[in-house]
């Protein structure tokens, strides 16, 4: 069971939460002009790190409202939880690089990814 | 005290140490690992090859998984795939010439609401139009296959009929691995254990070797065959797979005297039961949510297929819990697997089987190894290529496979 904070309620049980798959993954800007390849990288391609992995959860148990996570993959402690549009830097994604996150597209429409 | 003991067995197979070359050498010594190998040897007669296994044999989802064998796939490439696997299944004891508790005691699953009898009806069809041995069964029929399970319609989600396949079955999934590991190893197939890759070499884009934990290994053919790390695996080769690694959880209980004579899933409340040889209830259910690497996962997980069990099945509610444990499985966005060509040259992949891994074992295996030998696809596994992710051609078996992943 992992215990995540929620940005608005503080830690609560997994069980409050569904999840969201990778997070920053925006929408393309002109869809109709990707290539087939393009296109299928953008449905079907996500990062699947062994380690730090930024992701999306949603306290469906709670207030509701989706936002960020960085969980490491191998041990699920979480590194980082930050609001929907917060612009944070993350150490050490899996590409290995540090990068500032930016609202996406996609995270304002929501549960994309979720299932 | 040590007098008492019983003499070793012998050892199933050599533990050689790595060679400088080989003519393919095969990353993953799980089941599917161990098959493409015996098949590479049998089929193809290259038989100067390795398995490099970071763990020991079939330390991975081979050791997790609930050990269910069934082809009652929806769609034509599913069924055809899996039902070929079967049809090994049912020849693997005599020509590996070991008895490894193969028993076609029937797999039923369950429907609980209107949609569910529809598309139960439907795969029945579409199951015997692919020769695939199918039937409906209604509530008394299920009734009478299987005693202990509740079919009253006093219970949150009345069974109200089920698929029945009865070729389908379990298998001893260890023993599996050790008659494969056997017979590859009498065929010259060097298994070597505890040999970990941590890089791949390459000329431009065709890969010449492989870097390990026991130093660099030429080879002309790399087969990645390790599941719930093939997108480790990939990122190393210079390349992304379209897959998500889960956590998936199972258990068994304590050992009880034989009640369940064959192996009941249910998608609609999630779990899947039967009972081993020596008596142990063997329950699996869906994975957990997150991606994780951890083969572990998370407690509700296992009360909520619990609950479901303890309905269908009221007499196991003072069964005591043995052991939990959990794998982690290769999840793709239509639930079928990958097997064939990489965009690396003499790479190839076999991965995404998601939770229905063991019973592609032996189709795995003979498809990727012509893959290999022959630098084509087989005609079984063509479909299951990394393009349909270009294509569109998906074979989505989510929810129509018989069960969610």
């Amino acid at each position: 069971m992992i215990l995540i904070s929620c940005p608005n309620c503080g830690p609560r049980d997994e069980t409050e939460f569904h999840y969201g798959g990778q997070a920053h993954v925006a929408y393309p800007d002109d869809p109709s002009a990707l290539t087939d390849e393009e296109w299928g990288r953008y449905l079907f391609y996500r990062e699947n790190p062994k380690g730090l992995f930024a992701e999306r959860w949603v306290h469906s148990g709670g207030c509701r409202k989706w936002f960020n996570a960085v969980r490491d993959t191998a041990t699920y402690r979480i590194a980082a939880v930050y609001r929907i549009g917060e612009t944070r830097s993350v150490p050490s994604l899996a590409s290995g690089e540090t990068r500032p996150t930016r609202p996406a597209a996609s995270d304002q429409s929501l549960p994309g990814g979720a299932k | 005290m040590a007098d008492l003991l019983p003499e070793h067995p012998d050892f199933l197979w050599r533990n050689p140490d790595p060679k400088p070359s080989y003519d393919a050498v095969i990353v993953g010594g799980g089941g599917h690992g161990l098959a493409t190998a015996y098949y590479l040897a049998k089929n193809h007669g290259m038989t100067n090859i390795a398995i490099l296994e970071r763990g020991w044999l079939a330390g991975g989802n081979m050791a997790r998984n609930t050990t269910i064998i069934r082809s009652n796939y929806l769609w034509d490439e599913s069924a055809a795939i899996y039902e070929h696997s079967l049809k090994l299944w049912e020849t693997l004891p005599d020509e590996l010439e070991y008895d490894f508790l193969f028993s076609q005691r029937g797999v039923m699953n369950l429907a609980h609401t209107l949609q569910d009898v529809r598309e139960s009806v439907r795969r029945v069809g579409a199951n015997k139009l692919n020769g695939v041995d199918a039937e409906w069964l209604d509530v008394d029929q299920v009734k009478e296959l299987c005693p202990i399970l509740n079919t009253s319609d006093k219970i949150r989600y009345p069974v109200l009929g089920a698929t029945y396949q009865p070729r389908a079955g379990i298998a001893k999934h260890d023993h599996v691995a050790w008659a494969f590991a056997r017979k590859a190893d009498e065929l010259g197939v060097d298994l070597i254990q505890n040999c970990e890759v941590t890089g791949f070499v390459k000329d431009g884009n065709r890969v010449v070797g492989v870097q390990t934990n026991r130093g660099t290994i030429a080879t002309e053919k790399v087969a990645l065959c390790a599941a719930g790390h093939s997108s480790v695996l990939a990122k190393m080769a210079g390349f992304d797979l379209p897959i998500q690694s889960h956590p998936l959880q199972a258990l068994v209980s304590e050992l009880h005297e034989i009640v369940h004579p064959t192996v009941v899933m249910s998608n609609h409340v999630h779990v899947y039961v039967s009972q081993a040889h020596k008596g142990e209830l063997v329950m699996g259910a869906g994975i957990d949510s997150y991606n994780g690497y951890g083969q572990r996962g998370a407690f509700h997980v296992i009360e909520e297929q619990m609950a479901a069990a303890v309905e269908l099945f009221p007499i196991f509610a003072r069964a005591h819990l043995l052991r939990t444990w959990g794998g982690i499985v290769d999840v793709t966005l239509d639930a079928s697997p990958i097997v064939g060509l990489s965009p690396v040259e003499n790479l190839y992949v076999n991965c995404g089987w998601g939770t229905g891994g063991f019973k592609g074992t032996p189709g795995a295996g003979w498809t990727m190894a012509h893959t290999i030998a022959t630098n084509e696809p087989h005609r079984l596994n063509a479909p299951f290529s990394l393009e349909r992710f270009v294509t569109g051609a998906l074979i989505d078996e989510h929810g129509a496979a018989a069960v969610a992943h």
